[in-house]
């Protein structure tokens, strides 16, 4: 058995040898440089684009604009549906800022970029809308592709009959994934075939969406992601750097390689979108809920459907007898957001766990026992049994293990030297499945097993998981597998998002695996076995199925300064059978982190005037580094999924979910006042 | 061809000498990744805030992306395919490997480039912003503090920490 056993990543001698190649790293022979240009105004025209100078500068080969583009086909979609930000160059519109207008293609970087500052634009500036707000006049109810809203019971009868009612407003502002490796593509075209390396979190569907936008048949586009340097939700999109490169490869007759600036990547690629969401929950005196309503707005593109489904939580969490849930799309001229990690449950579980807690303050109740007394034995909304549900022993033992019996529950009086500390809880549950996906695997006459699956390794470690998987499934050691992944032509898979990529594709592999070892007695080598697990996917299951987790936080806060510093953090988790735990405790101290720093760092800043993203470089919008990040613990509670036949669950997100929560409760806990708006800056701890 | 916009320099990287002709323009991390085919040092930035760039001139921790190629004439480079030696990982590379110091990797070049730099700094003696007096021990506030340049947003930093601390504790 090796799934359950803790090895280090398969690919790990290539990456600190420098070896593992990621999208521009890869060496074509011909290749030219594409410099992406953006546009300056927030809403608008172009009024005038006059490449003359740029085009006599040395090593300039084109450029390509909206004038003499080729045309892209408009009903490229994405994950939500019709996406009309996807056809690049093809009108004089100015949707947002940072919308890609040229591209400038030159033998060299420098040349490209020296053509791109030569490049004469003017606009004709519109007025822009960045106003995001819950009750903007332009609000309107979200997509309900996930299904319709919770409304259960009476919500005014159970409020009115409520000893206490907490309603608040929480703020998350536009966040960025800041994956370290910016986005770039290569690509190149022969024989009527568009090939290219790109960095994306699913070849195949961004190879199905290339075809439609190019008007060619799938199989003739051949996208390669084979080494990711992170991904976060930030690269699940059809990404501009691919579509210019493929245009611009087109254009010229050779290789095209476009890599975004880092600025580009804050400017052009969808970020979190900014949230605004009001929970109300009443409870008895006891501290028995009796109602739940929340109520999340994000911000959304006119050009395309986006679901940040804050929602969440308040449909799993706890039991009461009245739930609704409102979800509210706030269109406005920004870039189309993205999903980023534990996509809308990270900044839902924010507010809804804040307010929980602060139901426990004014009921003077322990914060953990509330959580505790109000466990469903079933789902609150649908009625169905959870398939498993081991949330109540992430707290309990995550309790013990944090020291939570000693906890002193006043706010704002615990002082060591100059700070105050303060300690936090919060939980969370993040929806858990299968998408289709298929795999194929040849037995070798070798004895080794070659197996085919179009996942990608965005750092997750799927390539070390599969390899574990297929060589249980097949019943051999890991050299016997020979992993290939990161490539459209290795069939039909689920992207790596979604917290799905793992379970989706491990179940390809086992399917396959099956009925390989069906058809292997007796069999010719090498024989191959190909199964498509679409038929196989239960999608009305009769039980709800979630990851949990309970995250719990001690801080520390400067009443001079209003630095609050993270001190310890525990995580403990429920998300089935892990198939690795030394990398599955990384993916989960990562999330945590990026919790972390949503909670204290992260801002997307727009200025008023221009609408323009001010803080578009790492050093304005500032994520964990180093001396952010204390003694910090994730572990796994003993679970077993029964719905997947390997008995495991994603958790690619999970870890990313009650982390801000916990760090404002212990804030709270810390200085006796509440931050309802993240991130906790110094100027908010200090006015409040 | 040299001209005003092109100059010769020639290279010490990872002890083979290069003689290139590069545009004035070009960075240093371009020069390697571009004209030497050493892609392992990764562009993260290209602005000196994420520290993916790292490498080491003359065992010294330099962000190559802020470095002009033509200001390097004649420096001794080691970027991360120089750290291994005859094939055999260096100590720092096989912990980060044990112990899970990376995810995705794309910072993981400059975190191992950074790292050897830093442990040759504190052997040296030079204190650090969170440093109280005396010559100070390695623990992971000093690490955190000393690696606070090199960002990894896959998060790995408590394991790549244990990676270098458990390297320097064996030296
Ligand atoms: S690429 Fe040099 S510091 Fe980021
Ligand atoms: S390992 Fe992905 S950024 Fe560090």
């Amino acid at each position: 058995m090796i799934v359950g056993t803790p090895r280090p990543r398969l690919e790990g001698r290539l990456k600190v040898t420098g070896a593992a190649p990621y999208a521009a790293d890869v060496p074509v022979p011909g290749l030219a440089h594409g410099w992406m240009v953006t546009a300056t105004v927030s809403r608008g025209r172009i009024r005038e684009l006059d490449a003359a100078a740029a085009l006599a500068l040395p090593g300039v080969l084109a450029v390509l604009d909206h004038t003499n583009s080729r045309r892209l086909n408009p009903d490229a979609a994405n994950y939500f549906g019709p996406d009309g930000s996807l056809p690049l160059l093809q009108d004089d519109v100015v949707p947002h800022a940072g919308r890609p207008v040229a591209l400038v293609v030159a033998e060299t970087p420098e040349q490209a970029r020296a053509g791109a500052a030569a490049l004469r634009i003017g606009y004709e500036t519109e007025p822009h809308d960045l106003g995001f707000a819950l009750d903007h006049p332009a609000a309107r109810p979200a997509s309900t592709l996930f299904g319709p809203e919770a409304d259960t019971g009476d919500l005014a009868a159970e409020l009115a009959a409520s000893a206490v009612v907490v309603d608040e407003v929480y703020r998350t502002p536009e966040e960025t994934h800041s994956a370290i490796e910016p986005h770039a593509a290569t690509a190149w075209w022969a024989d009527g075939h568009l090939h290219a390396v790109d960095t994306d979190q699913g070849p195949y569907g961004i190879s199905r969406v290339m075809a439609t936008l190019f008007e060619i048949d799938r199989d003739r586009v051949h996208i390669r992601a084979e080494h990711v340097g992170g991904g976060f939700g930030g690269k699940t999109i059809c990404g501009a750097q691919l579509i210019l490169a493929a245009m611009a490869a087109e254009h010229v007759g050779r290789p095209v390689r476009v890599a975004l600036t880092r600025r580009q990547v804050f400017l052009a690629t969808g970020s979190r979108p900014p949230t605004e969401q009001r929970v109300r929950i009443g409870a008895d005196a006891s501290g028995r809920l009796r109602a739940i309503h929340h109520h999340a707005a994000f911000a959304l593109s006119p050009l395309a459907e986006y679901i940040e489904w804050c929602t969440e939580q308040a449909r799993t969490l706890y039991a009461a007898p009245a739930i609704r849930t409102q979800l509210t799309a706030v269109p406005l001229d920004m870039l189309p957001p993205c999903t980023m990690r534990g996509p809308g449950a990270t900044p839902g579980s924010f507010a809804f766990e804040s307010a929980v807690d602060e139901v426990a303050e004014r009921l003077g109740i322990d914060p953990l026992d509330l959580r505790l007394r109000n466990q469903p034995s079933v789902s609150p909304v649908s009625g169905r049994p959870f398939s498993t549900r081991r949330l109540v022993t992430c707290l309990t033992e995550g309790a013990r293990r944090f020291g939570w019996g000693q906890r002193d529950p006043r706010p704002g009086v615990r002082r060591e030297g100059d700070l105050l500390v303060g300690t936090g809880v919060a939980c969370a549950a993040f929806i858990a499945g299968t998408f289709p996906s298929s795999a194929s695997i040849t037995a070798e006459a070798d004895g080794t097993f070659t197996v085919r699956s179009g996942a990608t390794d965005i750092g997750t470690g799927a390539r070390t998981a599969l390899t574990a998987v297929a060589a249980d499934a097949l019943g051999v050691t890991t050299e016997a597998i020979r992993l290939r992944i990161g490539d459209s032509d290795l069939g039909m898979a689920a992207d790596a998002g979604g917290s799905r990529g793992t379970t989706s594709h491990v179940f390809a592999i086992t399917e396959t695996a099956k009925a390989l070892r069906e058809k292997l007695p007796g069999a010719d080598l090498p024989v191959t076995a190909t199964v498509d697990t679409t038929p196989l996917i239960n999608w009305q299951p009769d039980q709800e199925r979630n990851t949990y987790s309970a995250i719990f936080a001690e801080v520390t806060a400067d009443p001079a300064t209003g630095e609050v510093r993270v001190r310890r953090l525990l995580g403990m988790f429920a998300v089935g059978r892990v198939i690795n735990p030394l990398l599955a405790r990384g993916q989960l101290t990562g999330a945590m982190i990026g919790g972390l720093s949503m909670a204290l760092h992260e801002e997307g800043v727009h200025d008023p005037v221009s609408g323009r993203l001010v803080t578009a470089d790492l050093a304005g919008y500032h994520i964990a580094a180093h001396a952010d990040v204390p003694a910090i613990e994730a572990d796994f509670v003993a679970d077993y999924e029964p719905q997947d036949t390997s008995g495991v669950n994603g958790l690619g997100e999970i870890g990313s979910c009650g982390t801000a929560a916990a760090i404002a409760n212990a804030v709270w806990h810390a200085t006796g006042t509440r931050q309802r708006t993240l991130p906790i800056s110094l100027s908010r701890v200090l006015s409040p | 061809m040299t001209d005003e916009t092109r100059t010769e320099i020639s290279l010490l990287v990872n002890g083979e000498t290069s003689v290139l002709i590069v545009d004035n323009r070009r960075t240093l991390l371009d020069a390697l990744r571009e004209q030497l085919g050493l892609t392992g040092t990764k562009k993260g930035c290209d602005q000196g805030q994420c520290g993916a760039c790292t490498i080491l001139v003359d065992g010294r921790r330099v962000v190559s992306c802020l470095t002009l190629a033509v200001t390097a004439d004649g420096v001794g480079v080691t970027t991360v395919e120089g750290l291994a030696e005859d094939g055999e990982l260096s100590p720092l590379q096989e912990a980060f490997v044990r112990l899970d110091g990376l995810q995705c990797g794309f910072c993981t070049p400059g975190q191992l480039c950074s790292a050897a730099g830093m442990l040759a700094e504190h052997a040296a003696g030079w204190p650090s912003a969170v440093t109280r007096g005396g010559t100070p021990d390695l623990d992971e506030a000093e690490i955190r503090e000393r690696m606070s340049g090199n960002l990894c947003r896959c998060s790995a930093y408590p394991s790549i920490v244990r990676a270098i601390q458990e390297t320097a504790v064996s030296r």
